[in-house]
């Protein structure tokens, strides 16, 4: 264990609104036009719409809207040190807060370098606006110095974007914007403005009209798609909730829970759902999917009605379609009507907002059940009480001595508990981030799921820091995640966002090793990073180097110490290097392409193969 | 694989038409055909666009479709109740000596003479898919020295308006 010296942090570390400043001039009354340029106007309406916190960097054609920011009392600007990290800071930040989180980069390759987090954001649903700076009106489509069109580009990872010619336009666009990243399923919208158009003077009024003909979001369910799929609950032998990210989006967790108890159905929750069901809740199975609990795997592949919740039918946790869940019925619970049926045929399929519906199926399913029509769940559950006792998530320690890197990450969720928000990059670290750590609330597990963005961890746990001050906020990342993106350790620093970074490092691309290990005749080609033959970089150093207190921790014994420490610095971030076992592995785990009855609960050991 | 014809109607903004091709191209969808123009709306435009898919993708295409925010309205235009339409214009090689024989082919087509030259007719011809391709198959003989054909254009008939409920 490094003991990290001691230095000035910088700022206050309490990370929250600026401290208040004289206004330069004192808001116009509603709806009363004032003559501002397009850059007053964007920040005006920023600030109508309750921004609180940007992530960004100025540059040559966003210059303009970084003048009237100054003067904002309401929108603190957070300047990162890379573009992507503002945007996966505002996604971190959107996914801790339910809010929009907000990015802001120049044209060209300001832009650019969004394009990673709008992806990320738009797999997962999360609704982020992007403003980026435009090349002048007259100047694009010349190849100008920093053109790109960037509507262009993020046409297909964004939900929606804007290029605004007129700045009248520019109060309109920013409401809409803010309604379709925040509405039916969220998103990432990106709003492109020209230098010249946010130079440009203007008439700014609030509230605009919205103009969105084609945009209409579905929220209420059908009654009747309703009373068919609570038919179908208080019927099935054996049903099964397949909760998703959506039910998270719509903060349906406590309807989740009464529908639960209700029914007494068992509840499995995906990797973007964890958190929306207490992981500590009887009923709950665990996470489905490729690296899911056997429990959680083989009731899906077992049930005869599934009941999908806002969820997606990923291939990650259906494994091969054909064979996935034979013999189950679907209703499938989506507020995208484009998810329904997309990958698996619904029975019932319920277009709407899974709060509402989940409401209204707790009301239909009590009208079945006082119709005296409940079946008998009792051998389905001694079925999965079987399989879970049998195949319990665990890990074993290391053959070769080595600091386990399941063992850090559970104390590290049971030293700093369900209250604090974590974060993961991608790999091994994430899945065992999402088995062994208990997850009780909703809003606490960010992680890329759908994109499967490394790097993700540091920046979107400095947004949700900056979305929830008054949080433990943990980073569980990998040493080769952690390079892609720790320079944003120096925002956090700088800022005030003392988060902490669990660096679980075993020297190499944990998950891409295993795979070769696994599929590749162990031809470990371009996975050893040289962290641990090299210690380069060395973590703890670069930690001091970037404002935050740098620890290491290389034994069992060392691993709560080194916690217990970083919980306690809470003037600047904390940066962890556990430096672990290379040969950990993530079991159970469904390989690419076979179907979910293949599931290995370890190397070799086929539960549901083995029991016919 | 069947044939679908959709009416997609959007807003008249710029870059629609890169949305709605980006979409089909990326989610690999085929268009067969596409043809876009305006309507009695100003701020609405009519896309007629042909797809080869069978039932599911088709659902998948036009949710897709509906998922972009500038798309209005889609509506399934059944040929059995709908006017489809395609045009064909064709330079033909036609001198004196056959001339007469291509404008009779022409007449039976009901379609016309637009451009006359000493070695040359172009016809201009209007009709279903099937139509168009019996007259080239006629005209081929004679050579066909450039063609060019417009995307399907279609309309449910009866006095009912997709463009008259939604639009707004």
């Amino acid at each position: 264990m490094t003991s990290a010296t001691q230095r000035p942090t910088p700022v206050a570390a309490t990370p929250g609104p600026r401290p208040a400043a004289p206004r330069p001039k004192p808001a116009p009354p509603t709806g009363t036009p004032v003559r501002v340029t397009g850059a007053q106007s964007l920040v005006r309406s920023l600030e109508a719409v309750g921004v609180e916190v940007v992530f960004g960097i100025p540059g040559g054609t966003i210059l303009p809207a970084y003048d009237p920011l100054l003067d904002s009392t309401k929108v603190r600007h957070i300047l990162v040190r890379h573009e992507q990290g503002a945007g996966h800071a505002a996604t971190g930040y959107a996914q801790a807060t339910g809010k929009v989180g907000v990015c802001m980069a120049t044209s060209g390759p300001g832009a650019t370098n969004l394009v990673t987090p709008l992806a990320d954001a738009n797999m997962d649903s999360v609704p982020v606006v992007a403003i980026t700076g435009q090349q002048s009106r007259a100047l694009i489509g010349t190849d100008a110095f920093q053109e790109a069109d960037i509507c262009g580009i993020t046409l297909p990872v964004t939900k929606h974007n804007f290029l605004i010619k007129d700045p009248a336009e520019i109060p309109r666009a920013i409401a809409e914007a803010f309604h379709i990243a925040s509405t039916g399923r969220p998103g990432p919208v990106l709003v492109d403005i020209p230098k010249d158009v946010l130079q440009e003077t203007t008439s700014f009024s609030w509230p605009p009209e919205m103009r969105l003909p084609g945009y209409k979001p579905t929220t209420r369910p059908h009654g009747k798609q309703v009373r068919e799929a609570a038919k179908l609950i208080a019927n099935a032998k054996r049903p099964l909730f397949y909760v998703g990210g959506g039910v998270l989006k719509a903060e349906a967790s406590p309807e989740l829970r009464e529908l639960a108890e209700l029914t007494g159905i068992p509840v499995v929750t995906t990797l973007m759902a964890k958190g929306a069901f207490p992981d500590s809740h009887h009923q709950h199975l665990g996470m489905p999917g490729m690296h899911g609990s056997v429990a959680a795997v083989a009731a899906m592949q077992r049930a005869d009605l599934l009941i999908a919740l806002g969820a997606r039918f990923d291939d990650r946790v259906t494994g091969q379609l054909s064979t996935f869940a034979p013999d189950a019925q679907i209703v499938h619970a989506d507020i995208d009507p484009a998810e329904i049926s997309k990958n698996r045929r619904a029975d019932v399929p319920i277009v709407g907002d899974c709060k509402e519906i989940i409401a209204e199926l707790i009301a239909a399913v009590r009208a079945e059940l006082a119709d005296g029509k409940q079946a008998d769940l009792t051998k389905w559950w001694q079925q999965l009480d079987e399989w879970q006792t049998k195949f319990p998530l665990g890990y074993d320690e290391p053959s070769d001595g080595s600091l386990s890197p399941q063992y850090v990450i559970e104390r590290i969720g049971q030293i700093a508990g369900p209250d604090a928000v974590y974060t993961a990059g991608v790999g091994q670290h994430q899945m065992w981030a999402a088995q062994f750590i208990k997850y009780e609330n909703p809003a606490t597990w960010l992680n890329s799921g759908g994109l499967g963005t490394m790097g993700y961890a540091v920046p979107a746990a400095m947004g949700a820091k900056f979305g929830q001050p008054d949080k433990v906020v943990w980073a569980i990342d990998g040493d080769g995640c952690f390079q892609m993106t720790n320079q944003e350790l120096a925002t956090c620093a700088i800022e005030g966002a003392p988060i902490k970074v669990a660096v679980i490092n075993n020297g190499n691309l944990g998950m891409v090793r295993q795979w070769q290990n696994l599929f590749y005749s162990e031809r470990y080609s371009q996975t050893d990073l040289g962290t641990h033959k090299h210690r380069i970089p060395d973590f703890t150093l670069l930690a001091e180097a970037l404002g935050c207190a740098g620890l290491r921790c290389e034994s069992k014994e060392d691993v709560d110490k080194v916690i217990q420490r970083a919980m306690e610095i809470n003037d600047r971030p904390v940066v962890i290097d556990f430096v672990v076992g290379k040969d950990a592995q993530v079991w159970p785990m469904v390989a690419a392409g076979t179907g979910n009855d293949e599931i290995m609960a370890a190397r070799g050991i086929r539960p549901l193969f083995d029991e016919d | 694989m069947s044939t679908h014809t959709l009416s997609v109607l959007v807003e008249n903004k710029p870059g629609v038409l890169a949305r709605v091709a980006g979409l089909f191209s990326r989610r690999g969808f085929n268009i067969e055909s596409l043809a876009v123009g305006p309507t009695e709306h100003a701020d609405v435009s009519r896309m007629t666009i042909v797809v080869a898919v069978d039932e599911l993708p088709l659902e998948q295409v036009t949710k897709q479709l509906n998922k972009l925010v500038n798309v209005i309205k889609i509506v399934e235009l059944d040929p059995a109740v709908s006017v489809q339409r395609e045009l064909l214009l064709v330079k033909v090689r036609a001198d004196a000596t056959v001339r007469t024989q291509v404008l009779e082919t022409v007449q039976l087509f009901r379609a016309k003479v637009v451009d006359v030259s000493p070695e040359a007719l172009t016809v201009e011809a209007t009709g279903t898919e099937d139509k168009l391709e019996a007259l080239l198959r006629m005209l081929e003989p004679y050579g066909v020295r450039e063609m060019v054909q417009s995307g399907r254009v279609a309309i449910g008939r009866g006095p009912r308006s997709i463009t008259a409920t939604g639009v707004r």
